[in-house]
């Protein structure tokens, strides 16, 4: 399965979901479409905020990192972090508040401690560029990179409770690879998470 | 593609029935002044309500015949533009309590023979969508795609889906806020003192003496219309730039900024009425849709079911972003269908009368989706 068939496969149908730095709206469109769920998404790209307006999508522009405290305790059913948390100034604190907000939350990662990425920054000596790392250092937007080994440890220190994990090769799909030694093989994880 | 609509021309009605006001008292045989732009289509399901501001009337778009300026909101209703007349039946009417022909003080009172002046009614944004539900009536819209407004016209947007939720599709928010703050009541009130102690308002009957309270209306205009711009805008457009090379040490207008205002307070007198001014301006303080629910706006919002969408704009401190996300948060706490922009613009409050691109994309999105 790939990342966004196995939200489907998380998140019930009927679900009020908020999908944080929910980009174009790809994953809420699919949700509202085929699993019939009430979605709203937090952006503060303007074109992708359009893209979603055009799709009917409902769209908060929103800084993440100026606080979430508008939405109130346990108020969605699924809240989803996909591919964003690397780009917040305080990961923890928005993984606190994602669980606040969120009965169950998503929270997808890019892994640093990927193969290609370790090979890439052994052999080049350069900061990895990847297909899931694909800017510069100098022009990449992510500044909290982290493997999948810290994001477990940052949710144990933090009483956040890991309720599923899957692990996705480059291509996006599950690998029998990235399952067996997902911090070496896996290019993203995908963990269902809970207070 | 973005073309005017063109030469238009103001049209009539009588609003059937009886008006109940929130005051107590009640209106009838109440004469509408409107425009509309664009087509209705066969089933009447493209048809968009705009709602004009404090100073606003029904001349939203297009030009008058041998006239220059264009209606005020020109820059977004339009063949190709924001809210898109090849699309879209557009209706702006000139709200009860207006100077520009519909009922309002300026009118004659049956009951009594002569105008209404001071004794109008006091009208409420209540009573302003009560009254356009009575005009969709008369012009056959059973619902409206949508009802469209910029300040105290996001207000009436904003209080259209909470009144009539199964006549209204969508609506658009902008530059609103869901009650005036203290400071806003302020300047309100020093426009209405302005006004009220100019001598030749002589208590309202002012049409009696043939003086109209100009200088009253300039001033509360003057201070009205600082509060429309931000200090940036200001900035740019006059500094301290001065109308001659040197300092005269004098009390004339030396600044650039204060011939500005003169000039917008003067023009502003000229064409607006002072019981109008003081009417809306007493409109703008009382609303509050949450009065009625212990101040929980959430649950005001309660029987919305329309789309809506809001937008500010970073530069306004009239109605700054923080007013227009108290809506929205109380929107989804409501967990209502909402969608939310701030946009980066200027021009201050009057922000919204620009066509900026990201703001007219997100609008003519959000209409068209």
């Amino acid at each position: 399965m790939d990342t966004i068939e196995v939200i489907k496969n998380w998140v019930e149908r009927n679900s009020e979901v908020l999908d944080l730095g929910c980009g174009d709206g790809e994953i809420l469109k699919i949700l509202s479409t085929e699993s019939e769920s009430t979605v709203i998404g937090v952006e503060i790209n303007q074109e992708d905020i359009n893209s979603c307006i055009k799709s009917g999508l409902n769209v908060i522009q929103q800084n993440i990192d100026e606080g979430l405290e508008n939405f109130g305790d346990k108020s969605f059913d699924v809240v989803i972090m996909s591919q964003t948390i690397q780009v917040l100034k305080e990961p923890k604190k928005a993984l606190m508040e994602v669980t606040r907000i969120g009965k169950e939350s998503i929270v997808t990662i890019p892994n640093f401690g990927f193969l290609s990425t370790r090979l890439s920054l052994l052999f080049s000596g350069k900061m990895p560029v990847t297909g899931s790392l694909p800017k510069n250092w100098h022009e990449t937007d992510n500044i909290h990179l982290c493997t999948i080994k810290d994001f477990e440890i940052l949710c144990n220190e933090s009483s956040i409770n890991i309720i599923e994990k899957r692990f996705f090769n480059s291509s996006g799909n599950e690998s029998l690879l990235a399952k067996i030694s997902p911090n070496l093989f896996a290019a993203t994880a995908m963990y269902k998470i809970s207070q | 593609m973005n073309e005017s609509v063109g030469i238009v021309e103001p049209k009539k009605l009588t609003l059937q029935g009886k008006l109940d006001l929130e005051c107590g008292q009640s209106l009838t045989d109440i004469e509408i002044v409107y425009e509309t732009y664009g087509n209705l289509n066969q089933d009447s399901s493209n048809a968009i309500l705009i709602c004009h501001a404090l100073s606003g009337n029904h001349h939203a778009a297009g030009i008058y015949e041998g006239e220059k300026r264009p209606g005020w909101w020109d820059s977004l209703i339009g063949p190709g533009k924001a809210i898109d007349t090849n699309k879209f039946y557009v209706v702006c009417p000139n709200n009860i309590g207006g100077c520009h022909g519909s009922l309002g003080p300026s009118s004659i009172n049956k009951e009594t023979g002569d105008y209404f002046g001071p004794d109008f009614p006091i009208i409420t944004v209540k009573d302003w969508v009560r009254s356009q539900s009575l005009l969709s009536d008369s012009l056959g819209i059973e619902k409206w795609h949508a009802v469209v407004g910029g300040s105290l016209g996001g207000m009436q947007a904003l209080e259209w889906s909470r009144l009539f939720p199964d006549k209204i599709k969508k609506a658009g928010i902008i530059a609103a806020a869901p009650k005036l703050s203290a400071q806003n009541i302020a300047f309100n009130e020093v426009a209405r003192q302005a006004i009220l102690n100019d001598p030749d308002f002589a208590a309202g009957r002012y049409l009696d003496t043939g003086q109209s309270p100009k200088q009253g209306l300039k001033l509360a205009r003057m201070v009205g219309h600082i509060t429309y711009l931000s200090e940036e805008a200001m900035k740019s457009k006059f500094g301290r730039d001065l109308k001659e090379e040197k300092l005269n040490f004098v009390y004339d207008a030396e600044f650039e900024i204060e011939s500005y205002l003169r000039y917008q307070g003067d023009v502003f007198s000229e064409n607006f009425d002072a019981n109008t001014y003081l009417l809306m301006t007493k409109l703008l303080d009382y609303f509050d849709p949450a009065d009625d629910h212990q101040g929980d706006l959430a649950k005001a919002f309660e029987a919305i079911e329309a789309q809506l969408l809001v937008v500010s704009f970073t530069t306004d401190w009239r109605f700054a972003p923080e007013r227009s996300r108290e809506i929205v948060n109380a929107l989804i706490a409501a967990k209502k269908r909402v969608s939310y922009l701030e946009i980066d613009s200027p021009h201050g409050h009057d922000s919204f009368l620009f066509a900026d691109e990201d703001y007219t994309k997100g609008l003519s999105s959000f209409l068209e989706n």
